[in-house]
């Protein structure tokens, strides 16, 4: 603000300016808002007829107008923690990699095909599952297989944010640990890691947010079996959005309201998970100096 | 394979104005005198799956005649072909089911017509080593499906199959992963053929095993079919033969085992009762040269159309579909409907009301 007065120009051009930022701003919220409240009406004449059964069957049985979403709440999250568990490790050792291990001349080539990585359709990654996952290595359609297709989407998510939060440990905490003579190891599990964890999991709960929103890709390999509670990740299961894609077309009305109910309960999860994360990145930034 | 369907759509397009063009005195009795030639009107269209491969050959075939005309088909399913043409989005649609009685007062348009224009083979089709012709009954259908069979030499089967040799393979049952109409016909011909055993009623999706698996489209299914040992799956008709399926015949009313295909199909449409809005079912049809899982499906149309141009041609296209583009079918491994069904659709679009 200060900065615009100073200079002594023409304050219209400052109220068009925040005023266009303000509006720009307000809209986002504004879309929020309405998406919200356009699909929870929508979604009330299956909650009307339901109840609360909505959210603990697990049955979904359109010719006889009976709809539960717990089979594909369960699917959701558990690919989705699925997909986490296998791109973690992946992700943080490529981030750690990239920053501080690889040599200058390898380093940029990396990056680049990670990012890459993250701008491809996930229509591309579900055909790929389908082709070789599922009938070349005959991992079938499952829980698993859809784990492990959202584990290659989810990896460049995680590793580049990773890899910016690994950066901004200072350099003088870095040398300190060298200088006591700690080796690379000590030094990242003494310096880096401690300074850049919230980050870190903040990372890792934007890469979870994103698992459990993939469509297309789940839909094509989760396997679409309906009323899969099991903890065993290769039998066949169906998630949230892939069931949303796939009986949409010829869903009649109730039916539309389920899926749509569905996506109410898949936004407030997504929701809820990045204002996790969102909360302990603050926290953790507060905890490390305010950075 | 692209190329291929292209090639031999352009192949039938070009049988048909051969045909055209021989018997030139009936051709024109299909149009009717007086018609404004329609001009430079795009239609916009969407709706069943299962019609597209008609559509396509149809559309070529018609505007090779009428080349100031374009018609765009989105084939995204017979449910959003109805809800489109409710919220008047698209200038007809095609739909394999009509529209139930409570949805009729929010198609925004006003009265509409019912057209039909094909029916085709659902097939039951597996992929069993050994086994070359197979023979079910509905019951035999629905346990299978239920998966209360679950073996090929079971007695079930081997009683439909006197005198076969059977495996004793586990079955693999493949079904529709989206909502299709065809999971609709489907489940329909299984309650009303075998009303007794099939448990899991009908609809766009039903309540499958969990042990099943599941593909999406019929091309999806088929692949299912095709890949696994023991598996057995419902497929159309042109599907099937695409991916060199083999397909199972099908015990109708009159106790004969039938095979799908044109003939038999066409035999399925000669035995159905039609209402005045020509709705009907083709499914579990009377006769005994009748295939049971012969599905239907329409074209709809608003009765007063409300552009002078884009009506003309909307109606010369339905013209088309039930008159000329009927000889397009078998080609494409549907059947035609029959004559009598023809006549009472040509009087429903002599009725549409241009401006």
């Amino acid at each position: 603000m200060q900065l615009f007065e100073l200079r002594g120009r023409s304050h219209h051009g400052d109220a068009a300016f925040r005023w266009t930022t303000v509006a720009a701003a307000l809209l986002v919220l504004v879309v929020l808002a309405l998406i919200a409240f356009t699909m929870t009406q929508r979604a009330l004449p299956v909650l009307e007829k339901m109840g609360g059964e909505f959210f603990t069957s697990k049955r979904w049985a359109s010719p006889d107008s009976f709809y539960g979403a717990l089979a594909f709440v369960f699917g959701t999250l558990y690919t989705a923690l699925i997909a986490v568990a296998l791109a973690v490790p992946v992700s943080l050792g490529v981030a750690l990699f990239v920053t501080q291990v690889a040599p200058g001349w390898l380093k940029k080539p990396l990056v680049y095909t990670i990012d890459l990585l993250a701008v491809v359709p996930s229509v591309v990654f579900g055909l790929w599952g389908v082709l070789v996952l599922s009938n070349h290595f005959g991992l079938g359609r499952s829980f698993a297989t859809a784990g492990v297709i959202l584990a290659v989407m989810v990896t460049p998510i995680i590793t580049s944010l990773a890899r910016e939060v690994i950066e901004t440990t200072p350099t003088t905490d870095k040398e300190a640990a060298l200088a006591l003579g700690a080796t690379r190891w000590e030094m990242i599990r003494a310096a880096v890691l401690p300074h850049s964890r919230g980050g870190l999991v903040g990372a890792v709960m934007l890469g979870l947010g994103r698992a459990m929103g993939e469509t297309i890709a789940a839909a094509l390999v989760i396997g679409s079996a309906l009323g899969q509670v099991t903890v065993n990740a290769f039998a066949p299961g169906n998630s949230m959005p892939a069931v949303i894609a796939n009986e949409w077309g010829e869903a009649d009305d109730l039916h539309k309201s389920a899926l749509i109910a569905l996506a109410v309960v898949l936004f407030a999860i997504t929701i809820v998970v990045n204002l996790v994360a969102t909360w302990i990145v603050r926290r953790s930034m507060a905890r490390s100096g305010g950075k | 394979m692209k190329q291929m369907t292209w090639l031999l759509a352009a192949l039938v397009a070009v049988a048909g104005c051969d045909k055209k063009q021989n018997d030139g005195a009936s051709g024109k009795a299909t149009e009717k005198p007086g018609t404004v030639e329609p001009a430079n009107a795009t239609l916009n269209a969407s709706g069943a799956t299962f019609q597209k491969a008609f559509q396509e050959v149809a559309i070529e075939g018609f505007t090779k005649a009428h080349p100031s005309i374009k018609i765009n088909y989105g084939a995204g399913g017979s449910g959003k072909g109805r809800q489109d043409f409710a919220d008047q989005v698209v200038d007809f649609a095609c739909t394999d089911a009509p529209y139930k009685d409570a949805d009729v007062g929010k198609v925004k348009g006003g009265d509409f017509y019912y057209i039909p224009n094909v029916l085709g083979a659902i097939t039951v089709s597996y992929n069993v080593d050994g086994v070359d012709k197979l023979q079910l009954s509905a019951a035999t259908i629905a346990k299978i499906f239920q998966r209360e069979i679950k073996t090929w030499n079971d007695k079930a089967i081997a009683a439909d199959n006197p005198g076969a040799k059977l495996p004793a393979t586990p079955i693999v049952v493949a079904h529709r992963s989206d909502g299709s109409g065809t999971t609709e016909n489907f489940t329909k011909y299984l309650t009303l053929a075998a009303a007794d055993a099939w448990k899991l009623k009908s609809g766009s999706t039903v309540e499958w095993p969990a042990d099943t698996q599941a593909g999406s489209g019929n091309g999806g299914v088929a692949q299912i079919v095709k890949s696994a040992k023991g598996a057995i799956g419902y497929v159309d008709l042109s599907d099937a033969k695409a991916s060199g399926l083999k397909y199972a015949a099908i015990k109708n009313q009159g106790g004969k085992f039938v095979e799908p295909n044109a003939q038999t199909v066409s035999a399925a449409g000669d035995g159905i009762d039609v209402n005045d809005k020509l709705i009907f079912s083709a499914l579990n049809a009377k006769g005994d040269a009748a295939y049971p899982i012969t599905a239907q499906s329409w074209c709809i149309v608003y009765a007063k159309q409300t552009d002078k141009t884009k009506g003309a041609a909307v109606k010369a296209y339905f013209r088309y579909m039930v008159t000329d583009g009927q000889a397009l079918l078998p080609e494409i491994d549907f059947a035609p409907i029959p004559k009598s069904l023809q006549d009472k659709a040509l009087a429903q679009i002599d009725k549409i009301q241009v401006p």
